[in-house]
């Protein structure tokens, strides 16, 4: 029988810091980051499309501008975010309806997802750039 | 007493909506990539992409989805993290608008073609 006299040592600091926070629960936090950056980054997308599809001349000036390194980095930030939260989103689906939803392979997705995500971004980053 | 300020009986209806959306969002970006123009990647190639009938359907279908996507994403981030309910609502209302406002230069762009 625990002995419950003895003081717990209160108070306790939890280490809540993202670092310390297992995989599956840094695929959460980043899938909302990401989520939150491709809104931000939604109108930039559209400045960008209008300006592909309105004209010749503009179409020139759209391939003159994604040829900006800053312009490319970013780009390639918004890819990976997507990517990110594509990949979040589909592992999530897949816990919905109650696929891999035990521990070890629940860590594993996320492992996953991080992997997919950035290979991804990696391939079609240095197809684009 | 006080009163807690939420809305109510939005609970299922944007959790399905969620879903949904992101099963639009994934197929359309299936579809885009097997759409792409292969070889070199000029102006006449992207405009005759989107100037496809279907394309402009399912252009349309993503910008709808991302629109009901990033709002109840957005709305669950300004719940969380965002106490002061005048605020808050506030915040709400600006992303509505913005994500609307989006929503019309996205038809804009699609239509003009």
């Amino acid at each position: 029988m625990p002995d419950l006299t003895a003081k717990k040592k209160r108070p306790v600091w939890y280490n809540l810091s993202p670092l310390n926070l297992p995989v599956p629960g840094l695929v959460s936090i980043f899938h909302r980051a990401s989520g939150a950056l491709l809104f931000l980054g939604l109108v930039w997308f559209l400045f960008l499309l209008d300006m592909s599809l309105a004209s010749e001349a503009g179409f020139a000036r759209f391939q003159a501008y994604v040829a900006h390194p800053a312009v490319k980095l970013s780009m390639l930030v918004l890819l990976w975010a997507y990517l990110h939260h594509l990949c979040a989103g589909v592992r999530h689906l897949l816990l919905d309806i109650d696929i891999g939803v035990d521990l070890p392979t629940a860590r594993m997705s996320a492992f996953g997802v991080f992997i997919v995500s950035l290979v991804l971004t990696a391939l079609i980053g240095a197809r684009l750039w | 007493m006080k009163r807690v300020i939420v809305g109510a009986h939005y609970g299922l209806r944007d959790w399905l909506a969620q879903r949904v959306t992101a099963l639009v969002m994934l197929a359309y970006t299936l579809l885009l990539v097997l759409a792409l123009p292969r070889g070199a990647f000029t102006y006449a190639a992207w405009k005759t992409l989107f100037e496809h009938e279907w394309m402009r359907f399912a252009s349309f279908l993503f910008a709808a989805s991302v629109l009901i996507h990033a709002w109840i994403g957005m709305r669950n981030i300004w719940m969380d993290y965002v106490k002061h309910a005048g605020l808050r609502l506030a915040l709400q209302i600006a992303t509505i608008l913005w994500l609307v406002g989006c929503g019309g230069w996205a038809m804009q762009i699609l239509w003009r073609l």
